[in-house]
């Protein structure tokens, strides 16, 4: 079974270029199953289901939602075997731009939008820096110059991933994405498989459910700013 | 140029060189010193801690920043190799009947793309963008200059061969007209940006007819003066080779006089329009139906004389027009206008 990490800002339009990727993949008898990662609610999976795919969801809740990613995606790739999908998608917002879903050896994929502003590929860190194919959509609001700035800003903070503007809603420029997909290398366990990237390093008294604010409820792994 | 050469360049001589290596250094939260270390030097001198933040050591940080290197210099150098010629082989429409015949576009052409809406306008302009071989709905295959372009390059999204100027774009960047410019000039890694930035706005204006300022925010153009901006932007300085125009609107921007900017700049314009001024004005019509195109109209001669008295209507119109603008009461008469 091939699998695909795909993660982008909220809102940015993964689940749009996902659906539109993936259905000439199903009409050509392909079977393809996602699991949607999000933090409090999430109803993009009765896109999926309306588009007859079957998909997962899963609610980090309290948690960080890369942690409970990292926990549950071995569990996914079990599920997508037993299912015998030709093709698994796990699709993930990284929220706080410090972390990243994408596994070495796995396609990784980022999505961003246009609208989010040219400063943004700068900003959002592991994610878009680690990722083999970049997706860049709501392209057709914005000008051919910011168009053509941000794509530089892509390359520059990384240079070597394929850089493709899709259209969500018309699914134009899906098609090369769907070869990235189609090319994506198997996969049968995550086991013993590496992160591109460190998640956020945690365990302080904030992350036991600490609430109250001073020095003396600060223990564990504490970073402060200079004020001086 | 070779890794070790590069490590050993001062940063003094690698950033009058390179001016985006800051970029790279800015993203990771450090400004190199503009003097004679080497830039091997200066990456081992940043502390191991700083580099932590970003999951990277010395020697992941030096494979990094040479990548990076390679790569602009390689981004730099495909920005000056341009297509003069885009062929489109004959594919099928959406019943399956053949298209009547390949197509060849050249720089420095003006192609009018008609067909009611859901005619395929649309997937014509997708086949062309994503460089299709057989594998769209409609099996054409596009060759740049008379070659199948390369697979990978295809994949990677570098040959982006279609600047899109469309009636609902905006900008979205709380930026002035100059600082907008300079950023996309920037991005294109060009040398002579000032010049280049005076050239488009001085272009912009003209077309416009309506003045603005370089330190006009872009937010506040008008329809027209924004209108005026893109196109003159996209002739100047996009790398695409193919310019695609949804209709130029009447108001605020001198259609005709946009369009020879963009034939001048040696760009393939495909128009898509109803407008019959602007259709003449094209060397050939696609008549798209069903999906496919179904006929290409050679604009003939009767057509281009008959076009004179088009751009004299025009004229009057938008003479017509300037009244309504300045507040003026509109004196005309009907016959007077036709002749």
């Amino acid at each position: 079974m091939k699998l695909i990490t795909v993660a982008g800002p909220p809102s940015c339009g993964k689940t749009s270029i996902i659906l539109r990727a993936i259905e000439p993949l199903i009409a050509a008898g392909l079977k393809v199953g996602v699991v949607k990662f999000d933090c409090l609610t999430s109803d993009d999976y009765l896109r999926y289901e309306q588009a007859g795919i079957e998909v997962k969801t899963g609610l980090a809740g309290g948690l960080c939602p890369d942690h409970f990613f990292i926990a549950n995606i071995e569990q996914a790739v079990q599920w997508g075997q037993r299912e015998e999908f030709d093709l698994l998608i796990s699709e993930s917002a990284g929220l706080c731009n410090r972390c990243s879903p994408h596994i070495k050896d796995v396609m990784a994929v980022c999505v961003i939008d246009h609208l989010s502003g040219v400063h943004t590929p700068r900003k959002i860190g592991p994610m878009l820096k680690s990722a083999d194919v970049v997706v860049l959509t709501k392209g057709d609001i914005v000008s051919q110059a910011e168009r053509e700035v941000f794509a530089f800003r892509v390359r520059q903070v990384n240079p070597k991933a394929a850089v493709l503007p899709v259209n969500g809603l018309t699914g134009q420029g899906t098609l090369l994405l769907q070869r990235h997909f189609q090319s994506a290398a198997a996969v049968t366990t995550l086991n013993d498989m590496r992160l591109r990237f460190t998640m956020p390093a945690a365990l302080c008294s904030y992350c036991l459910g600490e609430t109250r604010i001073g020095p003396d409820c600060q223990i564990g792994n504490i970073k402060t700013m200079d004020f001086s | 140029m070779t890794d070790t050469a590069l490590l050993t360049q001062s940063l003094h001589q690698l950033l009058s060189e390179r001016p985006y290596v800051r970029d790279f250094f800015a993203a990771l939260n450090l400004t190199p010193p503009d003097d004679e270390i080497s830039l091997g030097a200066f990456l081992d001198g940043i502390p191991a801690a700083h580099l932590e933040e970003f999951a990277l050591d010395h020697a992941i940080l030096t494979s990094q920043c040479i990548d990076f290197i390679t790569q602009m210099e390689a981004f730099q150098s495909r920005e000056t190799s341009t297509v003069r010629e885009v062929t489109i082989k004959a594919g099928v429409d959406k019943s399956g009947s053949k298209e009547q015949q390949d197509l060849i576009l050249r720089s420095g052409e003006v192609v009018c793309v008609v067909g009611p809406t859901g005619s395929g306008k649309s997937r014509l302009l997708a086949d062309i963008e994503c460089l299709a071989q057989g594998d769209t709905p409609s099996k054409r295959q596009i060759l740049l200059d008379g070659q199948v372009p390369d697979e990978n390059r295809r994949l990677s999204g570098e040959q982006q061969l279609v600047a899109q100027l469309s009636q609902n774009m905006n900008f979205v960047m709380d930026l002035t007209v100059r600082e907008f410019i300079t950023m996309h000039a920037e991005s294109r890694l060009i040398s002579d940006v000032a010049q280049r930035v005076e050239q488009i706005f001085t272009t912009a204006v003209d077309l416009a007819g309506e003045p603005f300022t370089l330190d006009t925010p872009v937010t506040a153009l008008s329809g027209g003066q924004s209108r005026a901006l893109m196109i003159a932007d996209v002739a100047c300085l996009s790398a695409s080779p193919i310019v695609l125009i949804d209709e130029i609107e009447n108001a605020g921007v001198d259609r005709r006089r946009a369009l020879d900017l963009l034939v001048k700049e040696e760009k393939i314009v495909l128009m898509a329009t109803h407008d019959p001024l602007l259709a003449l004005s094209g060397d050939r019509r696609l008549v798209i139906r069903n999906g496919g195109i179904a006929a290409i109209i050679e604009t003939s001669d009767e057509e281009r004389q008959g076009l004179g008295q088009l751009t004299a209507l025009d004229k009057k119109l938008s003479r017509l027009r300037d009244q309504v603008r300045h507040g003026e009461r509109i004196i005309f008469d009907l016959q007077q206008l036709a002749e």
